[in-house]
């Protein structure tokens, strides 16, 4: 009977009336209709927010690499729900089972969702089964953040790479994924940097791909 | 043409100097920490001096001699921009906004700067070039 508690709310609040925006936004966060259309929120406020974030973690980490860790373990969760609310309002609570959709999936309809832009490229490490690679140019998260020295490689993109790997750990493709830094040089611009999400799936799931190939 | 720009924190302490010709006075960095909180007081003083007592004035704006101007802007939260620049520039004033913006973005919404110290962020050193670089197109 515990599932009645969760449709109490929408049974009182008939969501099939037509309803204006101001009146929504009156409501609980949790009585809102998960159907509806996409919100957006301000870089600026996002910006202080994630600032804020990191801020708050270093004065709990003693390296770099636990700081990393523990944005990639921030944004486990936001991808944990953010792949359960895309598969229930864009595919009908279908999900993808096939590793090359499922980072197709990330690479567009995730990214979209979150950033408004599909990532830059998806790419698979050569000569490794299990390891590919998402590129993204300018990540969100970095757009205001500038790393000193003495941090190192650190790259606060582990973040997003939290949001990829909460999003596949919840579709069942355990995988372990971080965030780099790489200097490309193009012959038609001058030397820049990219961010890479690398991903290296589990033996578990490459067995399951195989068979489900097979 | 611009010649320098200074940031002084709330607290009348310099965090952030760059000379952009080589015609800008050459000081050393004890100087300019001087010269910043010497101007912080004096400003704090002319607002003293106004006859009109106004909330949302912070005293000297401008100071134009025969070889150089110097303008400054305030932020709400205290944070001073003053730039000096050779006396026929133009748009000065724009150009402090622009900084404050620039400021306002890579600067505090940088978490691994903290507030009231030097700035020492990349992306605001570059972002800060280009819009000295587009200022200095514009008045040429």
């Amino acid at each position: 009977m515990e599932l009645r508690r969760f449709t109490q709310p929408s049974a009182t609040k008939p969501t099939h009336t037509t309803v204006s925006n101001s009146e929504i936004a009156k409501w609980n966060i949790l009585d809102r209709p998960l159907t509806r259309s996409r919100e957006e929120l301000y870089l600026s406020t996002f910006s202080f927010l994630f600032a804020e974030a990191v801020q708050y973690l270093q004065t709990r980490v003693q390296q770099v690499s636990e700081l990393e860790e523990k944005l990639n373990q921030l944004g486990y969760r936001v991808g944990q729900r953010a792949l359960e609310l895309l598969c229930f309002r864009e595919k009908l609570n279908r999900r993808e089972i096939r590793l090359v959709s499922i980072l197709g999936f990330i690479r567009v309809q995730l990214w979209k969702f979150l950033f408004k832009k599909s990532a830059d490229y998806l790419k698979k490490v050569t000569d490794r089964e299990d390891e590919y690679y998402i590129e993204e140019e300018e990540p969100l998260v970095n757009r205001y953040i500038s790393v000193p020295k003495d941090f190192g490689q650190l790259n606060c993109a582990a973040f997003m790479a939290g949001i990829i790997r909460g999003a596949l750990d919840s579709a069942g493709f355990t995988a372990s994924v971080s965030a780099h830094y790489i200097h490309r040089e193009e012959k038609s611009r001058l030397a820049f940097t990219v961010t890479i999400f690398m991903i290296r799936l589990d033996e578990s799931v490459m067995n399951r791909e195989r068979k489900l190939a097979g | 043409m611009l010649l320098s720009l200074f940031v002084v924190n709330k607290a009348g302490g310099l965090i952030y100097q760059q000379n952009f010709s080589d015609t800008a006075a050459k000081l050393s960095s004890n100087d300019y920490l001087r010269l910043a909180s010497t101007f912080h007081s004096i400003q704090a003083i002319s607002r003293q001096l106004s006859p009109a007592h106004s909330r949302f004035g912070f005293g000297i704006e401008r100071i134009e001699t025969d070889t150089f101007v110097l303008q400054a802007f305030q932020s709400q939260t205290g944070v001073k921009f003053v730039a000096t620049a050779s006396p026929e520039t133009k748009n000065l004033k724009n150009f402090l906004r622009r900084v404050y913006d620039l400021y306002a973005d890579y600067v505090l919404k940088n978490p691994f700067y903290e507030l009231d110290m030097p700035i020492r962020c990349e992306l605001w050193e570059v972002m800060l070039q280009l819009a000295v670089e587009e200022h200095q197109r514009s008045n040429s």
